[in-house]
Order: structure tokens, then sequence, then C-alpha cells
């Protein structure tokens, strides 16, 4: 009895409040565009019985995601969230290695001061992270006053509200979840392996390529996941510093929902949106269970 | 000691205190106790011997009351204990990991069970008190589990689990996590403390001169069957099996084919151009019956001639010899090509050694120093 | 001993500069006297002053803790519960769709959360305020709380419980006197965590909030589509010393913990 109560609770509580949600999503998205409250039709009407029943089956048709290969705003939109997730994520790994490398690299006593820097940013405010870059990157920002100053730069350059400052959010808001992986795993590794390959005739750049980045695979792929995911859905940042030059998936649907009210079109963008990152999340799940099963 | 004086399973009148009957226990397909019956009497001694995999851990957690056997009955004085929750059983266990709460000092791991039981205040004082000093763990009550030593927290642990006074307590490995010297020392502690408490202990390990050392019978174990309950002695001495010869202690398996040669006598052909082996046994066997002679080193005598009298003797060649401290054992190959190991007590100091690599020597025996099996 | 390279060092100096700069910078500019957010015109608190009587921004932060406070813990319990089935409780009907839901709001982007929700709440006809932004950041909270308690229920040695059953605890009894007090700090992570992802969270609670109940991620998200202020300036400051300190603080606790144990072992060690 207790046992039931205990996985029936937390079960009841999700089933609710995450797996009927989405069936409703999915619901929706079949369903069509209508002046009313809800604005769709058709609603489930359980007074009508089986009759009732049939025919809203019977209504339930692909009409919206036809529409959302004929509207090109879509098709575009999902190809953009996708190069920007992609080209940030490749962007937040270049930038998160070497950091991850020296942390591995730095005295045992600074790493767990090292480890809390890398973390502290991850507790604060995602939005006050995300605000921080507009007051550098706008045209009278700070990182124009400095490069003007410096004579770098002869006229303020537009950063701000393009794709340069997303992927800027992008790479500042997620180098944490790059930087863990990799330093978890380049911690892992057995220092006298390097020793081992300096000694067979590796120069330590060469070591560095053929033992250290190999062993630090896991990381890597568990790292880029962990930006790719969540960059691919992104609303804040595009919506805050990419201006309205930059489509990104995640803020069509916002506006789809809040500007337009076309909320079947919207559970249709969604549920594509959803399509798309079954991909990578099976990709990373995959990653993580071999890394587990290796650990062994 | 115990042997003479102490013996409830030679006497048909003693009422067990476990009784395992036709016990299966299955994990899925796995079957890791087969059909198994054993009986465990009051103030026993009591040793699991096998390799890990064999079942003994399974066995101790079906008298906790960790697992339930598939099919079978499990009693404990009489009555069948199948399905009673642990918090249920009068039996107490002590476990490999020792699972000290690291959350609670010395003092209230060992009042932890006796709160559960609601015992008054006073008593329950008086009961720790009690335990701290049987262990001799006074000076640690106030300690937490990972401010002392590891010979410490063993104590804890043996403490904690006999504080309930169990009529029944299990040791899993209880000594698996010291180190050699100190698990000797403790090896009598246990006896000592099993004494002074009269609980019946039944333990379980993969150490064979551990439970040789610590028991009154040992049941050797292997992929779930017993294969054979006996004293440390009897198992020593007169093992029933190969398998058990060759778990406890070193010994020599010499393979040949027997024929009846007398009361209770056997020759033994055991290899092309050599002289028969003869031996006794009380397991009869047949004219042309596959046998095993199983003989310890320490009963084969080395020497540079043939001894007169002895019946059993065979040649070989010194091909090894490995110097123990006390004892040396030498490795000599037959003609045949079998290897055949003998033992002898350094008396003497080791520059005065009487053989050395290559020499020729002659092994020898008594007709009753080796055991004859069948399998 | 690893020793620092150059590249190393370089690295590390960049990469801590570039994570904490524009932070530096937003609190540098919080006490600008000027409104103009990239001059610097003198020192000045003046901005504090004005956020402390914004009756908007003050009663958004209450709601915002209120929520916070409410779905964090209510997250904690289902999430320690739904830990312990997934760790403990071997096989059972549905397993696998369980473990799904647990798994996949750590990975849902929050809009089509956010969404999904908001449709429930208009099916069933609940009104939305601060009720249905509790029920919203209990639900993709829990399952954060889960990930963090299941790790440590995997490595808890399972012996323990056994013992505690074996001296005459019921399994409830064993969970609150064994199991709960070592895997607590787990769990009050769990909780800060849960804490944190609710008092952070804009998309899901713009979705999921009514008229009546604007939290403070949302009031700073339209204040800052306008461009910066100072006053979300001073706000950010106040936000960023709150978790400073609390991230600083825990991670000295920990580590003098650690020393400590560390030496008592030493020292357990060198007794025997």
């Amino acid at each position: 009895m207790r046992r039931f109560l205990l996985i029936a609770i937390p079960y009841a509580w999700l089933l609710a409040l995450f797996l009927v949600p989405f069936v409703i999503v999915l619901k929706i998205s079949l369903s069509d565009t209508a002046l009313a409250i809800p604005p769709y039709t058709p609603t489930l009407d359980f007074a009508g019985g089986w009759a009732g029943l049939k025919s809203f089956f019977a209504d339930l048709d692909l009409e919206n995601f036809v529409w959302l290969t004929q509207d090109d705003l879509y098709w575009k939109a999902y190809l953009s969230s996708l190069t920007i997730a992609l080209i940030s994520t490749v962007l937040t790994l270049m930038v998160g290695y070497p950091i991850a490398y020296g942390m591995a690299r730095a005295p045992e006593e600074w790493r767990a001061t090292l480890m809390m820097l890398i973390i502290l940013p991850f507790w604060t405010s995602f939005l006050i992270r995300v605000y921080s870059w507009i007051g550098i990157l706008s045209q009278e920002g700070f990182l124009n006053q400095f490069l003007l100053w410096t004579g770098l730069i002869s006229e303020p350059l537009i950063i701000l509200n393009t794709k340069i400052a997303v992927y800027i959010g992008i790479v500042y808001t997620y180098l944490p979840f790059m930087i863990l992986p990799i330093y978890a795993a380049l911690d892992r590794l057995d220092e006298s392996l390097i020793e081992a390959a300096e000694d067979l005739g590796c120069s330590r750049l060469s070591a560095f390529w053929l033992v250290t980045v190999p062993l630090s695979k896991n990381g890597i792929v568990a790292g880029c996941f962990l930006v790719f995911i969540p960059a691919l859905g992104e609303f804040v940042i595009p919506s805050l510093l990419g201006g309205s030059g930059t489509l990104m998936i995640g803020k069509v649907l916002w506006e789809e929902f809040f500007s337009n009210r076309d909320w079947p079109v919207a559970s249709a963008v969604a549920i594509v949106l959803l399509l798309i990152l079954v991909v990578p999340i099976m990709l990373f799940q995959r990653n993580q269970q071999k890394q587990a099963e290796a650990e062994q | 000691m115990h042997a003479t004086t102490f013996a409830p399973w030679e006497d048909p009148e003693a009422k067990p205190l476990i009784r395992f009957q036709n016990v299966t226990k299955r994990f899925g397909t796995f079957t890791a106790i087969d059909n198994l019956s054993l009986d465990i009497y009051e103030r026993e001694f009591f040793a699991l011997l096998g390799p890990s995999g064999c079942g003994k851990t399974t066995m101790m957690r079906m008298l906790g009351g960790f697992e339930n056997p598939t099919e079978g009955r499990i009693e404990l004085s009489g009555q069948d204990i199948s399905g009673v929750p642990p918090n249920k059983r009068a039996v107490n266990m002590m476990f490999q990991s020792y699972a000290l709460f690291p959350h609670l000092s010395v003092w209230d791991n060992i009042a932890f069970g006796l709160r559960r039981d609601r015992m008054p205040k006073i008593d329950l004082e008086n009961r720790v008190a009690e335990m701290l000093k049987l262990t001799r763990l006074e000076k640690f009550a106030k300690r937490k589990p990972h401010q002392i030593s590891g010979g410490q927290r063993q104590r804890v642990a043996l403490a904690r689990s006999l504080a309930k006074a169990p009529k029944l307590l299990l040791l899993d490995e209880p000594l698996g996590a010291l180190d050699k010297k100190l698990r000797q020392d403790t090896q009598f502690e246990l006896m000592d403390i099993q004494e002074k408490t009269g609980t019946t202990f039944v333990i379980v390990t993969h150490d064979q001169e551990e439970a040789m050392t610590v028991a009154s019978r040992v049941a050797v174990m292997d992929e779930g069957r017993l294969m054979q309950v006996a004293t440390p002695d009897r198992i020593y001495e007169t093992p029933d099996s190969v398998y058990v010869a060759d778990f406890i202690g070193d010994v020599n398996i010499i393979e040949g084919t027997a024929t009846p040669d007398g009361q209770d006598t056997y020759r033994i052909d055991w290899a092309e151009g050599q002289e028969p082996i003869r031996a006794t046994s009380a397991h009869p066997f047949a004219t042309g019956d596959r046998c095993y002679l199983a003989i310890r080193p320490e009963k084969v005598t080395i020497s540079a001639d043939r001894p007169e009298a002895a019946i059993n003797a065979v040649k070989g060649k010194v091909l090894d010899i490995a110097y123990l401290g006390n004892i040396s054992t030498y490795h000599v190959e037959l003609p045949s090509g079998t290897v055949i190991k003998a033992q002898t007590a350094n008396t003497r100091r080791i520059s005065r050694r009487s053989f050395t690599w290559e020499d020729s020597v002659w092994l020898s025996w008594t007709v009753t120093g080796g055991v004859l099996l069948a399998e | 001993m690893r020793r620092l390279s150059w590249f190393n060092t370089v690295s590390l100096t960049l990469g801590f500069a570039f994570l904490y700069i524009p932070m530096v910078i937003l609190i540098i500019y919080s006490f600008n006297e000027s409104k103009l957010v990239t001059v610097w015109a003198g020192f000045s608190t003046k901005w504090y002053g004005e956020l402390l009587q914004d009756e908007a921004f003050l009663s958004a932060a209450w709601v915002t803790l209120k929520v916070a406070v409410m779905s964090s813990t209510i997250a904690t319990v289902l999430g320690t519960m739904a830990a312990y089935v997934m760790v403990r409780s071997g096989r059972f009907l549905g397993r696998t769709l369980f473990s799904g839901m647990i798994y996949a709001p750590l990975v849902m982007p929050e809009v089509i959360t956010g969404l999904s929700l908001l449709l429930l709440f208009i099916g069933i006809g609940l009104d939305r305020g601060v009720f249905t932004i509790v029920l919203a950041h209990t639900t993709f909270a829990m399952c954060y709380v889960s990930v963090v308690v299941s790790s440590r229920l995997v490595t808890f040695d399972k012996s323990l419980e056994e013992a505690a059953l074996d001296l005459g605890c019921t399994p409830a009894e064993a969970f609150r006197l064994v199991t709960l007090p070592i895997i607590a700090p787990a769990v009050i992570s769990g909780w800060l965590l849960a804490f944190t992802l609710s008092l952070d969270d804009l998309v899901i609670a713009s979705f999921t909030s009514g008229p009546s109940a604007t939290t403070l991620p949302i009031k700073i998200f339209s204040a800052v589509r306008l461009g910066v202020s100072p006053e979300i300036n001073a706000l950010s400051t106040v936000m960023i010393g709150i978790v400073a300190i609390g991230v600083i603080t825990a991670s000295l606790v920990t580590k003098t913990q650690k020393v400590r144990q560390q030496r008592d072992e030493q020292e357990a060690a060198r007794a025997q």
C-alpha cells in the first residue's frame, strides 16, 4: 500500500501536468483556428457521447502542419534556429575547452575555487546575464566605447540586434554546461598517460591531440548536447539580443501564441520543434548510457 | 575443544535452531540455492564457506529476511519464518560493509535497535554500556563512525547487532575489510564473544582459514548446493569430494582405477609403467572404478633413498622449492609428468637443506595417508 | 605536479574575464548617478532607493518569492519520492513511461512546457495566477530534484537501510531515521536548485501567470525590452549579491566539513 502511494503520487502528478498537457498540444495542433474562446475547433464534447467523440476525431486534420510547410517563415525559422544553435555550440566548445583544460591542469588547491567560479553564474538569473550584454553590445555600449578609444575602429560597430549578439549571448550563458562535463572528463584523465605519450616520442602538442582530446571525447559530446538542445528552443536570448531580424523558432512560437493568438499553429510549431529535438536527445542519451557502461 | 564436548549434530534428540527444508531460491532463471536442506543447532558457530557466487550470501540473506525462498521452508525454533520481514525476526546481522549509520555516534549506533524495541531508558543505557565493555569500545562511545579505525568499526558493528540479544547472529564476511594481522586477532575475539554470549553465530566467508579457525562446523558450498557439512578437522582430513579436498588447503590429486584388495583396501593403477598405489577407503569401489586419491603435501615424506617399509613410494626429480620460512614445499616431477607436492617443516637452518633443484628423490606415504574419492 | 603552461594561464584569465566582466560592469553602473547607463556621472545609491519605492517591483518580488518557496518545497517532496521510486522500486507497471516523464522536462524547451500547461489550464477552466505558476514550476522543478536526489541514492549503501530493518525499523522508520538524514545534503541542494529555477523562470511563468500575478522575471523582461535602465542594474546587483553570498558560503561550509572529515579519518587511522 505504502509502496503504491509512493509510486502513485509523483506518477499522477506527472501524468496530469506533463503528459496530459502534451496530449492537448497534439490535439490542438490538429484542430482548426476559430474566432471563439477558446480560439479553435473542435472542442471535445463528452456530453455528445460516442457520436460527439466520433465527430471530434473526424474533425482533426494535418492542415496546420501543411500550413507550416507553405509559409516560408516557419521553415526559415527552423533552419535559422538549427544554424544558430549549431554555430553557437561550436563557438562554446572553442571557448570552453581551453578553460576546462586550464582548470584540470590547475594546482589541486585552486580547483575547488575555480569550480565555484564556474558554477556561480549558473545560479544567477539567466535573464540578468543576458541583459548585461545589452549595455555592452549596443551602439554606444562599452565594447564600442573601448574599441573607439583604442583606435581599432573609427565607426561604432552594429552588434546588438544581429545574429552575432545571439551567438555571444548563447556562448556566455551556456558556457558552464560545456565546461563542466569536459572538466569532469579531463580531471579523470591519468597524467601518466601524457607522460607515456611523451616518453614514446610525442611532442606536447601531439600528445594533446592524440591522447588528451580523444580521452575527453565523452565530455565534449555531452557538453555539446547540453548546449545545443536548449539553444535550439531558446527564446530569451534572441528576443533580447537578436532584434527583429533574428528568426528563432522559440520566438516565433511565442509570437504566434501571444500576438497572433493562433493556438493551433503555435501547437503545430511546438510539435515540429519537438520532433526535431528527438534526434539530438536520443543521441545524447546514448552517449550518456555508453559512458555509464564504460565506467562500470 | 568443541568437537569433544559440544556436538549437538550427533545427537538425534537435539532440536535444531534453524532448519532449511528443501529450500530453492531462484532469481529469474538463475538458481542461487538448489534444493538444499541443512540443520544448525543452538550455540553453534557455523560457517558457510565457498567461492563468490556459490549461494552462501543468499542463504544468509534468507535467514535475515531480506530474501524469501522460492520453494521449501526455513524454520527458526520450529516456526516457519518465510515471509516474516527482517524487523520482526529475532535474528540480527552484521553486514560486510558494517553498515554503521554515519550520522550517529558509536553509542547511538549500538542503541539504535534497542530504541526500536522501546526499551526503558535505564535498561537501554545499561545494555549499551555492557556492549561497549564487551567490545572494548568505552572510550569511543561519543565518536562518529568515520572517526574510528577499521578494527573499531568492526567491533561497533558487532556490538550493535548483539545488543538486541538475538537468537541468531549472522555475520557476512565480518573480517573481510581488515588486514591480515588484525584479522587473526579478531578471529579469536569473535570466538570469545560467541562463547561469552552463547549466541548462535552463522558466518559467511570465502576465507577457508578463517572458517576453519572459528567454526564448530563448516558447510562447503558450490553452485547453490552443499558439498559437505562437517567439523573443520573432518572437512580437512576426510573430504568427501575432490571439490572439497581441493577447496580446503593444498592437495595432490592422483587419478586412477581402483581394484579391491582386501578389507577396505584398494589397489590403484594410476600411470603406465608405475607401481600401483595402495589406499584404504570406507567408500566401496568396484573393480575398474575411476577414483581419485587426495593426499595433503604434509603427509608426503621426501627422502633420498626409498624407505624400506614404505608401501607407497614413487621416484621423481625436484622441480621447485617454495621456501615459506617455517615450512618448505617441494614440487617433485614424476617420470609420468605428474607433479606432486611434498611439505617438510624446516627444523634445521636452510643452509643445511638436504635436497636441492634437480635432485632425484623418493616420495612416500602410508596406506591411510590419503583419501580415496569417487568424484 | 601539474604545471600551468602559458596557454593555460591565458585561457583561464580570458575565460573568467569573459564570465565576470559583464556582471562587474552591471554592478558598477548600478551605482551610477546618471540615468544614461553607459556614461559615468559619479557615485550614487539613488537607484536602490527608487527600487525600494517601486511598488510594482516589490509586489512582483513578493509574488516570485511566494511561488519559489511553495513550488520548490512541493517539488522537493515529489522529486525525492520520484527518485526513491526510480532507484529502489524495481519493476512496476509503466516504469519506462515514468522515467521518460522524469527526464523529458529537463530537455523540453521552456516554450513548449509553458504552452502545453497554459492549454491545460484553459482547458479545465483554471484561473491563472499564483496557483497555476506554482503547479507549473513544481512540475519541471521536481524532475531536477529527482535527478539530484537519485544521483545520491545510487551511491547510497543499501545495507544501511537493511541494517535499520534488521534492527527493528519498519520501512518508513528506516527511511526517516537512516536514509533521509544521510541523503539530506542532496535533498537540500535539490530544494535550492528548484528554488533558483523558479526564481529565474521567465518563459513558463509568462505562459501560466494571469494578470493578477506578475513575477519578477516577467517584470524585468518587459522593462529591459525597452533597453538598459539603472534601476534594473540595481535590482540585478542585489540578486547577484544574494546568490554570490549563498554560493560562497555553501562552498566554504562544504570545504571545512571536508577538511574536518579528512583530519578525523587520518587521526582514526593513526590511532589504530
